[in-house]
């Protein structure tokens, strides 16, 4: 009975009633299946085969072939998420210029949900039959005498992939940018016309810097959305490991050297570390940029 | 004024025309011509509708390409299985959260939004372990990648809830039931539920679409799904997996296009 007022005081202002036992089955499944796997990733990053601490999986993340991989993943993520939204963000604005709930503003935010979220495999096979021998843009390019030399440039990183990349990042980039534009209002532009201001001053001066934190975190969204993306490249890319969600994959697949059974560990853990801080910098940026929508 | 506001509206239609005809075009080019591939005749020359006949005749699938319909079924059941979990674990959960412990609220929310930040092949590293066990203690079924995908979902599952639970007043309305002598699993299921259908009903199809796109889990432990029979296809027969890819992209569309309208019928009737 004495013992009744500690764990009252150790739950934090919790009534230790009935009340908890109703959350327990989400946090046991989310401990076992999301707290756990990630622990094991971080943990694993530092064991070696036989469960002894060690520091060597972590260096052989500095190991060129890890490096060039790492490289690679960064710049294709990050051309694809500057051109992405850019391309994405003027989309965003001329589908918010039509009607609100007019058909074609659905229907393009369908498309855009279809093409940024369920494509993976799908979308990479689109682009092989269409850029494939009998592939009907291989046969228009050369019809206009634009025929690539060799049809590998479809399965280089920085040639095939950023354009399928850039396939699934203009619609996300929509969905995500789509809610800022729309928060953009008329009168804000009346009144930038009634003080005498020109279309640029109400760009540069108003809309611009309104827009720019939105912007910037839907540029970084994008970012982790290519960084993660494993499907696409996946069936692309069949020789060689070019990116880090390839390297992590083959990890699995072939053997490893001995006492760096971990290695992928150290690498998920890597890509962790990345989308974390980017993820970071996102929520950062879009606390101020909320202040200035939905008012 | 009024010459100058028309001019400005026409301005602004042909920049909304000219934007949307060329993004879309570059959306459209890949499918047309993926769609004109599976059309194609033997060695590329003539037109004919065998690929989709095929695609068609369910028979002729599972017995010339047993692994697309292993594939197809299980990701039908893995959708089933992945709707049915998500459903159980969020739904009693964020609404008891909302009525008795409002101060966990940041810690369900937190987790929910957390696979957000682990890509979905960092996950499979740290679930196999995890998977050693599930499948000592259930079993090897794929079936059981049901629970990957749950976490895989919760981010979309959570904010179409949430966004549901936000629109109607849980606590008036379960006070109201228990006062006239409803027990929690009434209030749950004949006043709580009914009200959240738009958001049940939301999460569940962003929840089918998912998890019929699913790739990356699926491949790694080495199992049978939709989008892994595709590829396993794609590297003998091209055009089926071609069309299946197209077939699963237009569903979803289909699916997607339908929920917009569910959505704003909701918030017009309010």
């Amino acid at each position: 009975m004495s013992t009744h007022p500690t764990p009252r005081r150790a739950l934090g202002g919790f009534r230790p009633s009935g009340a908890l036992a109703g959350v327990i089955p989400f946090f046991a499944y989310t401990t076992v299946f999301l707290l756990i796997p990630t622990v094991v990733v971080v943990v694993g990053a530092f064991l070696d085969g036989a469960g002894r601490p060690t520091t060597a999986n972590v260096a052989g993340l500095f190991e060129p072939a890890f490096t060039k991989a790492l490289w690679q993943s960064i710049v294709l993520s990050a051309v694809t998420a500057v051109a992405g939204a850019a391309i994405g963000a003027v989309l965003a604005y001329a589908v918010s210029t039509g009607r609100p709930d007019g058909i074609l503003k659905r229907f393009v935010t369908s498309l855009c949900g279809v093409l940024a979220q369920f494509g993976g495999v799908a979308l990479a096979f689109a682009f092989m039959a269409s850029f494939g021998g009998t592939g009907l843009l291989t046969v228009w390019l050369g019809t206009i005498g634009m025929a690539p030399s060799s049809p590998i440039w479809l399965y280089e990183w920085n040639k095939g992939l950023m354009l399928v990349y850039l396939y699934f990042q203009i619609p996300l980039m929509l969905i995500v940018f789509l809610p800022a534009v729309e928060g953009l209002r008329p009168q804000w532009r009346e009144a930038t016309a009634t003080l005498g201001g020109t279309t640029w001053t109400y760009w540069s001066r108003v809309a611009a810097p309104i827009l720019f934190p939105s912007f910037v975190g839907a540029t970084l969204l994008l970012f982790t959305n290519a960084f993660s993306a494993y499907a696409t490249a996946a069936a692309l890319v069949s020789q060689a490991s070019p990116l880090v969600p390839l390297q992590i994959a083959s990890t699995f697949s072939s053997e490893v050297l001995l006492g760096r059974e971990n290695i992928g560990k150290a690498m998920a853990l890597a890509m962790v570390v990345i989308v974390a801080i980017v993820m970071a910098i996102y929520a950062w940026i879009d606390k101020r940029a909320s202040r200035w929508m939905q008012r | 004024m009024s010459g100058e506001r028309a001019s400005f509206r026409r301005r602004q239609s042909l920049f909304r025309r000219v934007v949307l005809a060329v993004v879309l075009t570059f959306f459209t080019l890949p499918l047309l011509a993926s769609l004109e591939f599976t059309l194609q005749g033997p060695g590329g020359t003539g037109h004919q509708l065998t690929t989709w006949t095929t695609l068609m005749d369910f028979g002729a699938i599972a017995k010339e390409y047993p692994d697309l319909k292993e594939g197809f079924l299980s990701s039908i059941l893995l959708a089933i299985f992945t709707v049915i979990v998500m459903l159980i674990l969020l739904v009693p959960t964020m609404t008891w959260v909302r009525l008795r412990l409002p101060g966990l609220t940041r810690t369900v929310e937190f987790l929910c939004l957390l696979p957000l930040t682990v890509p979905a092949i960092v996950l499979v590293v740290g679930l196999t372990p995890i998977y050693a066990w599930v499948n000592y203690l259930l079993g090897a079924l794929t079936l059981w990648l049901g629970f990957a995908y749950v976490i895989l979902v919760l981010p979309y599952a959570y904010r179409s809830i949430d966004t549901g639970l936000r629109a109607i007043d849980v606590k008036t309305l379960s006070e109201a039931a228990r006062s006239l002598g409803a027990g929690w699993g009434t209030v749950m299921w004949r006043v709580v539920l009914p009200n959240l259908r738009t958001a049940v009903l939301s999460a569940s199809f962003l929840s089918v679409a998912l998890v019929l796109g699913e790739y990356t889990i699926a491949s790694l432990f080495a199992r049978k799904n939709l989008q892994v029979a595709m590829y396993l296809i794609g590297k003998s027969d091209a055009k089926i997996s071609v069309a299946v890819g197209l077939a699963s992209l237009g569903f979803a569309f289909v699916v997607l296009f339908g929920m917009s309208f569910v959505g704003t019928a909701r918030k017009e009737s309010r």
